[in-house]
């Protein structure tokens, strides 16, 4: 859209608009890296300052007295791991949710659907069975598994709006240079779902990497912990451990911030919620 | 091959069948094998799951009478094993019976709490992020940095973002409450009132939420034609109009979708009011998922509650969509 012509005042008001927006989005995440260079008496002290004797002592603590980098290392693995099958499993369905119209399609549709409304606490006790009958409980596969749970059916439905937005035409075209059906798909349309993929590699990595409640249950030895389960010891009921807590969120926001980093330019056009009837 | 000969015998009615089923097959087998994987999965470890856990709904397993059999080693080394007398069993509606009628939890408080806490999020995300892409949308320098820089809270994982908020709520050493004192209002407790701990814990969620939904938006936004708005603008419409007549209209898919969606996941969103109210004051402010995992997961495990919480929420939310959709069925299909 062209606005030539708007008045100055308008601008104005735009611009303040989203800067009062993003000084609200940003300033959680602020306070929390300013705090996170306070000493803990400036922590835990109720004078408001926003730099006091600035120091790393809360990073060197986190870094070397806990097992950070381990459960930093398990929280890698775990959400890589997801977001390389999330996305594969993620990408095949969704080309077949678009292209065939296949028997049961509508029904794996609102499927789909209704899994999101399954809440954990009704999944997480049979799942718990089902894990430990396979020897899996206390192992990293098993969050893997249940995270894949957690993302691939919006994924795929998500998918399944970019894949309709590229041109059929191309898939026949492919056909008729004596592509098969997965070569089309791997070959002519995955390459263009880029900014598709991008978004569901985001969201399928944030899944794994933010997730409590699945980790709390799976998850038994201090080796095996994931970030997200293992910061909790930092927050004991009844003294949260507030300089530490700040050091060990700042390091935890950092690698979700390089995916998303990676993926924000491909996010606006790549999020098909809806853009295409089922 | 029988289909050639399935074709050749137009025949008695057994023979039609298979001879379909095979055609479906021939024509659909990529297909089918490209979802295969997800299906697998999901009746595995959902549909397996919601089974049983509908079954232990109407159990009374707990983690003291799950053993089917106790067991005692006498000092001589021998097992001995007897039938657990006090094995779990089947309890008919039971649960369902105490958790209604308040004998066990609050269903209704807790209830109460989700509406408010689920509607006042999903309209905030929705208008916020409605007013937001629509800024966005415009011609306007800086837009890329303003789009990061609105988008980033998305990308902290919600269980930071949480333990971010409470902080920032602390009664003793929170910001808002520093710049409270310092404006002279006095500190205030956040967390010993319920209205003023729920709303601590949806301005958190607020604050997630909106990215998502601008984005959704935005793009939704972007893929309406630019020449509706030429057409509009020719004739006349100010830009209010242009608002209400084109952008509002083209948006209605993806609104619909990321309204339900919104709905069903603040419902069902655990980290937030878990980590930042933590039920204060003394449980006033749980929600449905909170509430429930704290009644079945704390103490005694008592895992036919957790269940039974579990298929009643899953019902509500079963109902919500079912006239959510069709209320909307007029506007289109949304799922």
């Amino acid at each position: 859209m062209n606005r030539r012509r708007r008045r100055p005042l308008a601008s104005v008001l735009l611009h303040a608009g989203l800067v009062t927006a993003s000084i609200v989005a940003l300033f959680p995440i602020v306070w929390i890296l300013l705090s996170s260079f306070k000493p803990g008496y400036a922590v835990q002290s109720t004078e408001l300052a926003l730099v006091e004797d600035p120091t790393l002592a809360n990073y060197r603590f986190v870094l070397a007295e806990t097992q950070f980098p381990r459960w930093f290392l398990n929280s890698v693995i775990v959400a890589g791991a997801t977001m390389a099958i999330g996305v594969f499993v993620s990408a095949t369905t969704g080309y077949a949710l678009s292209r065939f119209n296949f028997p049961g399609r509508r029904q794996l549709m609102l499927l789909f659907l209704v899994t999101q409304m399954f809440p954990v606490a009704i999944l997480i006790v049979p799942m718990y069975t089902i894990l430990a009958r396979l020897g899996l409980i206390d192992t990293l596969a098993a969050l893997v598994i249940a995270y894949l749970t957690v993302a691939v059916p919006f994924c795929a439905w998500m998918l399944r709006g970019y894949f309709d937005s590229i041109p059929r035409s191309l898939d026949e075209a492919a056909a008729l240079d004596g592509c098969g059906p997965f070569a089309t798909f791997w070959r002519v349309v995955l390459p263009l779902a880029r900014p598709g993929i991008a978004v569901t590699a985001f969201f399928t990595f944030l899944t794994a990497w933010g997730e409590v409640a699945y980790a709390t249950a799976f998850l038994q030895t201090g080796r095996n912990f994931t970030l997200a389960y293992g910061l909790q010891q930092f927050v004991p009921q009844f003294n949260p451990q507030w300089e530490y807590l700040t050091a060990a969120a700042v390091l935890v926001t950092i690698p979700s911030g390089i995916v998303f980093f990676f993926a924000q330019r491909h996010l606006v056009s790549g999020l098909t919620a809806g853009g295409t009837k089922g | 091959m029988t289909e050639p000969a399935a074709r050749a015998t137009p025949a008695p009615g057994g023979h039609r069948g298979p001879g379909r089923l095979r055609r479906s097959w021939d024509r659909h087998w990529y297909a089918w094998a490209m979802v295969l994987p997800v299906v697998a999965v999901l009746a595995v470890l959902i549909f397996y799951p919601l089974g049983r856990g509908i079954w232990l709904s109407v159990t009374d397993l707990t983690e003291a009478n799950q053993q089917a059999k106790i067991c005692t080693r006498s000092l001589v080394g021998g097992v001995t094993c007897r039938d657990n007398p006090d094995r779990w069993e089947y309890v008919g509606l039971g649960n369902y019976r105490r958790v209604l009628t308040g004998e066990v939890g609050r269903f209704w408080l807790w209830t109460t709490n989700t509406v408010i806490w689920t509607s006042a999020s999903v309209l905030f995300h929705y208008t916020i992020g409605l007013g937001l892409a629509t800024m966005l949308n415009r011609q306007v320098r800086g837009r890329g940095l303003y789009r990061v820089l609105l988008i980033l809270p998305w990308a902290v994982p919600a269980f930071v973002s949480a333990f971010a908020w409470k902080f920032l709520f602390n009664e003793r050493l929170g910001l808002f409450n520093s710049v409270l004192s310092a404006a002279g209002l006095g500190p205030v407790d956040w967390f010993a009132d319920r209205w003023t701990s729920l709303l601590t814990a949806i301005l958190t969620n607020i604050w997630l939420g909106v990215p998502f939904m601008m984005v959704a938006l935005l793009g939704g936004m972007q893929s309406i034609s630019p020449e509706l708005y030429e057409a509009a603008e020719i004739d006349g419409a100010s830009p209010w109009q242009r608002f209400q007549n084109v952008t509002l209209p083209g948006l209605r898919p993806v609104s619909l979708t990321v309204v339900l969606l919104g709905t069903i996941w603040t419902f069902n969103m655990f980290p937030v009011i878990f980590l930042v109210t933590e039920g204060q004051p003394a449980g006033r402010t749980e929600i449905l998922v909170t509430g429930a995992y704290r009644a079945a997961f704390e103490g005694i495990r008592n895992y036919s509650l957790a269940a039974t919480y579990g298929v009643l929420i899953l019902s509500l939310l079963l109902v919500f969509s079912f006239y959510y959709r069709r209320a909307l069925r007029r506007y289109g299909e949304v799922w």
